[in-house]
């Protein structure tokens, strides 16, 4: 193989590698804020990406364009359940909120395998086989999109906490839980408010996906396992720090998938989290207290 | 030791024990295939249950991959007797090391570093996800194809060789939880069983009490492996096909977490009762959509996330400490 064939590959995964990174944000910003560990966020995805799947069979709609409203309808899926149902468990034991996000876990993968069937489903677009050609290197239209998308989305998410008043109030919950209860801050709102972002960002990035790979009800709990390998391997916390997981993540998948097989990949990403908690606990990003 | 391990049972509590070994022992006699298949599945559970609780129940480790160590047991022990011929008993001589080390390995990566709470749990995940598509590509198990053990007609049961009918891996798991339970409470009573649970109330405290909290961590984990890998051994030599897609999967390390949390967390007799109620859930639930005609996959896993989520949040402690107070057990005879 030439080295033009590595570079594609290096490429493609490291587009493919931002969409997870923007998937695993949303499972940092709610672990930096609520302090719950959201074990149903591949399943969220999934919520998004069956939502992208209807709508481009019935109305022909492309999913980017469909991300905005559908990462609404996320917003408020999130926003409702951290409401109703986390916030009384957030000063439980993990386990117990462990239990809790798995029965939605479970809900949410078997409502959707009777709505949608166990079969794979994908969109296919104009562009799904075009590619642009830059010197020696050819990247596929789609990745290309999906990588500068999930830049864009991450962007705002960026800008949102840090130049607005809600973002900065959500940021003071974080950094101190009874001085903002002291300035007379809304926390169970805002946490409400955090949790819907995470959703929103996991739905941007299930549409994104959606270009790229298949979706089954199955595939939840896999993306659940991937989002924690990219945010402890990132720093549990630390936004820059899941984005650069996420694209180091997605360039080892995209290698071992070339160099060894494919189905072998996930073992990789798995050795490169061992690898972090044994000589970087914290991530590559994190702090050294944030464990 | 027999008088401190009874010390603190009222007699109520005691009757109540005997009454339901005396119900357990004599129930393959009255029970059908199918009631014995699912007194079996019960035992199962509630015996890794047991194993699991003294890591999270006890030590306060929130382990989310025990499908590893079950995974570890039963491929070491199959293997053994697929390849060379080796009986399941002596086996359990390997595969229990085996597990041991991998819950070694794993707990030095993580205790030595102060990796706890979900860092914890997510390494355990992360090892046996790593285990599961390693033995996908290990030949020597026959990967992704499946390990099978030859499967004849036996006209007795062969205790050694683990060949026989379903009624000898009831009693094995019987007594291996009976056994378990007895364990965990001499635990319990020990001077390791209070250590962890000083470790669980507060680590911090517990080090600056004087104890070595890493090695009674260390502790923990190897005998939580060392106890589950034996169920392995008996889940390979019962259902005789070993996958690892099956055996390793997250999935199943949830199966195991599910009765000891819903059971009650940290109490001897959780882990059982969890493991009988989401059974007993489970199969009401197949016969209960059979009876009323629907065929959807998915509708029973469905109404199964709801129980969990109505038991998680009306009793967040369990349901053994509500039933044992109903019951007139207080809290002290667990």
């Amino acid at each position: 193989m030439s080295a033009d064939v590595y570079l594609n590959v290096a490429v493609g995964g490291i587009l493919t590698g931002l969409v997870y990174g923007l998937m695993a944000l949303g499972l940092s910003v709610i672990f930096g804020v609520v302090r719950v560990v959201n074990f149903a966020h591949g399943e969220m995805m999934t919520i998004a990406m069956y939502i992208a799947v209807t709508l481009f069979t019935a109305f022909h709609l492309d999913p980017l364009i469909m991300l905005v409203p559908i990462a609404a309808v996320m917003f408020a899926f999130g926003y409702v359940l951290q409401k109703r149902l986390i916030n009384p468990f957030i000063t439980r034991p993990e386990y117990s909120q462990f239990l809790l996000l798995v029965a939605v876990a479970i809900i949410v993968v078997n409502l959707l395998l009777i709505a949608f069937g166990p079969d794979a489903q994908n969109v296919q677009t104009s562009y799904g086989y075009d590619s642009f050609q830059i010197g020696p290197l050819i990247v596929d239209a789609t990745k290309l999109y999906a990588g500068v998308a999930a830049i864009v989305v991450a962007a705002a998410l960026f800008g949102f906490f840090q130049y607005t008043r809600p973002g900065t109030a959500i940021r003071a919950c974080a950094d101190n839980y009874t001085g903002a209860l002291v300035v007379g801050l809304d926390v169970k709102h805002l946490y409400a408010l955090t949790f819907g972002l995470g959703a929103a960002c996991v739905g941007a990035a299930g549409c994104m996906l959606l270009l790229i790979f298949d979706v089954t009800p199955a595939v939840g709990p896999a993306y659940t396992l991937l989002a924690f390998v990219i945010v402890i391997t990132g720093g549990l916390g630390s936004m820059p720090g899941a984005l650069i997981g996420g694209v180091l993540i997605g360039l080892t998948e995209a290698m071992a998938g070339l160099l060894f097989s494919p189905s072998a990949k996930s073992m990789f990403a798995f050795g490169i989290l061992v690898l972090v908690l044994l000589f970087r606990p914290q991530g590559i990003m994190g702090k050294r207290t944030a464990s | 030791m027999i008088a401190a391990l009874t010390e603190g049972i009222s007699r109520r509590a005691a009757l109540l024990l005997v009454a339901l070994l005396a119900a357990l022992i004599l129930a393959p006699l009255f029970a059908g295939d199918y009631l014995l298949t699912v007194l079996i599945l019960i035992l199962y559970f509630a015996y890794i249950g047991q194993a699991w609780n003294i890591m999270m129940g006890f030590a306060g480790q929130l382990s989310l991959g025990h499908a590893l160590y079950v995974g570890l047991g039963a491929y070491t022990a199959a293997s053994l007797y697929v390849h060379f011929g080796i009986g399941p008993w002596l086996g359990l001589l390997v595969a229990v090391p085996v597990a041991a080390l991998a819950g070694a390995f794993i707990g030095f990566l993580a205790f030595r570093f102060r990796v706890a709470g979900v860092y914890f749990a997510i390494l355990t995940i992360a090892v046996a996800e790593f285990a599961r598509v390693g033995f996908d590509h290990l030949s020597w198990t026959s990967g992704s194809s499946g390990l099978f053990l030859p499967v004849k007609q036996y006209a007795h049961n062969d205790l050694w060789l683990l060949r026989g009918h379903p009624a000898m891996f009831y009693y094995i798991l019987l007594a291996a939880t009976v056994l378990a339970v007895v364990f965990c409470r001499a635990l319990l009573k020990s001077r390791v069983g209070y250590f962890w649970l000083a470790i669980r109330e507060d680590e911090e405290a517990a080090r600056s009490a004087g104890i070595d909290v890493f090695r009674y961590k260390m502790i923990a984990v190897v005998i939580s492996a060392a106890m589950t890998s034996f169920a392995g051994v008996i889940y390979a030599f019962y259902y005789n096909n070993l996958f690892p897609e099956q055996v390793f999967h997250i999935s199943r390390s949830i199966e195991i977490i599910l009765g000891p949390i819903v059971g009650g967390i940290g109490t001897l007799f959780g882990p059982i009762l969890g493991a009988a109620l989401l059974t007993g859930l489970a199969e009401t639930l197949t016969a209960a959509l059979a009876a009323l005609g629907i065929d959807l996959p998915g509708a029973k896993q469905v109404f199964y996330g709801i129980c969990l989520l109505l038991v998680i949040t009306t009793l967040p402690d369990g349901v053994w400490p509500w039933v044992a107070k109903r019951i007139g057990l207080g809290s002290r005879s667990k």
